[in-house]
């Protein structure tokens, strides 16, 4: 009870600096629809490329990408503010103050999840606008959403545990590179069959590979692969969620 | 004139130090648009599938981007260490020497250029290093050289003004997502003709940043493509021209006497 006092508090915090901060504000939704655009609008020929099988048009199966990245770096983000609270002495205080600090890692998880919600609204209303196509049913699209929703918390818990551990803005490039990385080591532009080399082979054991290629085939209708998506979805979350309660530990015995 | 040059020399030499001592600034130019460049050659390779698609090789497609992306960091680079010294004082010591205003924009640029060109030295390695070789031969290899100086005698300058102008380091590095957006929305994935959405291909028709992928493209996937070395040197030039210019008002202002 305790735990979800301080992490009702934190939350609150968290979200009102980021809703209040227009600096924070528009680049969290700029981003998202910048790549939307460049990769579902410049790119849009390659669903005619020969083996691409995706049922939908272009603009739908890029979306899904846009959206799992949006819900990754809403995580990410979250953490660049974990790591000012650090740096400007907030996150020494709200040590010392809260009763239960694991709330404070919840706090900010579902700070996270809160921010990213309205990022995928945004994303959602221009998606449709833009003119996404959807096979999937009632049950289909909210499982893509939770897909998404449960990668938004383990990139938070992966941030979170860096930024408790080097408590300094300067770990953002450590928060952010890998999350880069291991998204984009995905199948991003075409599906996994037509990726080619070494580049496939890195796909194939990346976990995101999973998630993003379940939450295609959610918006497809055709649904596949949904145990092994969230299987890993919730893998990561658990393995970056001990990540982060380590972290809180090394930041309380750093006093 | 010995002394101008000598002040240059000097100043040019502190850039270079002062950015080598910076791993982070040698490293992010180097290291993330080769990043790019594997990930993309990867999950792009099934375009060169399109009919009209001018190369069997999306990595000779696609290398001419991290020298565009070279010339942002040298902007970012470039401009960010000016507005250090305009926040920490340095510019204002310097004004209490001889020191001419055009020796310090000269000696700033001086070290971006030779970064710029340390930079496009890796990125051909590279791209040698995976079998690219490019169409234009030994001929071809010199003028991207000097044609990756241009650029980030361009972008630095660019990133100079914004420093002069502004004084602070912050408000350059808010700079590079436009410069970010100015790559993205342009011919860096795919050729303007193969873009199937209307909006996006006049977007990128009208982004100059398409014409200096271009050129360098041309030179490693095409040979001698006199329009699109017109075309990128032409650009690189006067946004060259223009930043020297925007530069060159702007530092009587920040170096008062």
């Amino acid at each position: 009870m305790r735990n979800l006092t301080v992490a009702r508090a934190v939350a609150w915090r968290t979200l009102h600096n980021v809703f209040t901060n227009k600096a924070l504000v528009i680049p969290q939704l700029a981003f998202p629809l910048f790549f939307f655009a460049a990769f579902a609008g410049g790119l849009s020929r390659i669903h005619n490329v020969p083996g691409f099988d995706f049922p939908e048009n272009y603009t739908s199966f890029q979306f899904v990408f846009v959206l799992l990245q949006s819900a990754a770096f809403g995580g990410v983000f979250t953490g660049f503010g974990i790591a000012r609270d650090f740096e400007g002495g907030f996150a020494k205080r709200l040590l010392l103050a809260a009763p239960h600090r694991t709330g404070i890692v919840l706090g900010y998880a579902a700070a996270a999840l809160g921010r990213w919600l309205v990022t995928a609204a945004f994303l959602t209303v221009v998606g449709f606008a833009v003119g996404i196509k959807v096979g999937g049913d009632g049950v289909d699209l909210p499982a893509l959403y939770l897909l998404a929703a449960i990668l938004n918390t383990a990139a938070l818990f992966w941030a979170c545990g860096v930024a408790m551990r080097l408590r300094t803005m300067q770990a953002g490039p450590i928060m952010q590179m890998p999350v880069f990385l291991v998204l984009f080591f995905a199948p991003v532009y075409v599906p996994l069959n037509l990726l080619n080399g070494w580049i496939h082979d890195v796909a194939v054991i990346n976990p995101v590979t999973r998630i993003l290629e379940a939450g295609r085939s959610f918006i497809a209708g055709q649904p596949t692969e949904v145990a092994a998506a969230f299987g890993a979805a919730v893998a990561l979350s658990a393995l970056f969620s001990v990540w982060a309660m380590r972290g809180l530990r090394k930041a309380e015995a750093a006093g | 004139m010995s002394t101008t040059l000598d002040q240059v020399v000097l100043l040019a030499r502190r850039s270079v130090v002062r950015t080598v001592r910076q791993p982070a600034n040698i490293l992010g130019p180097l290291i993330f648009p080769m990043m790019l460049l594997a990930v993309n050659s990867g999950g792009l390779k099934a375009e060169t599938h399109l009919p009209g698609f001018p190369t069997h090789s999306f990595v000779a497609f696609a290398l001419a981007v991290p020298f565009i992306q070279g010339a942002l960091f040298a902007t970012m680079n470039s401009g960010t260490d000016l507005a250090r010294d305009i926040q920490t004082g340095f510019l204002n010591r310097l004004s209490l020497t001889p020191m001419r205003g055009a020796a310090l924009l000269a000696g700033q640029l001086g070290g971006a250029i030779t970064l710029g060109v340390v930079q496009a030295c890796f990125y051909l390695a590279v791209g040698l290093a995976v079998g690219v070789r490019p169409a234009s031969g030994v001929g071809g290899v010199f003028v991207l050289l000097l044609f990756s100086a241009l650029i980030a005698l361009a972008f630095g300058a660019a990133g100079s003004f914004a420093a002069l102008k502004t004084g602070s380091g912050e408000a350059v590095q808010s700079l590079f997502p436009i410069f970010f957006v100015f790559l993205f929305i342009s011919s860096m994935n795919i050729p303007r003709n193969l873009i199937g959405v209307t909006w996006f291909r006049d977007a990128a028709t009208i982004n100059p940043v398409s014409y200096l992928i271009e050129c360098v493209r041309s030179l490693i996937i095409t040979g001698w493509n006199g329009e699109a070395l017109a075309l990128g040197f032409g650009i690189a030039g006067l946004v060259a021209v223009a930043a020297l210019t925007l530069a060159g008002r702007a530092l009587p202002q920040r170096l008062a006497r």
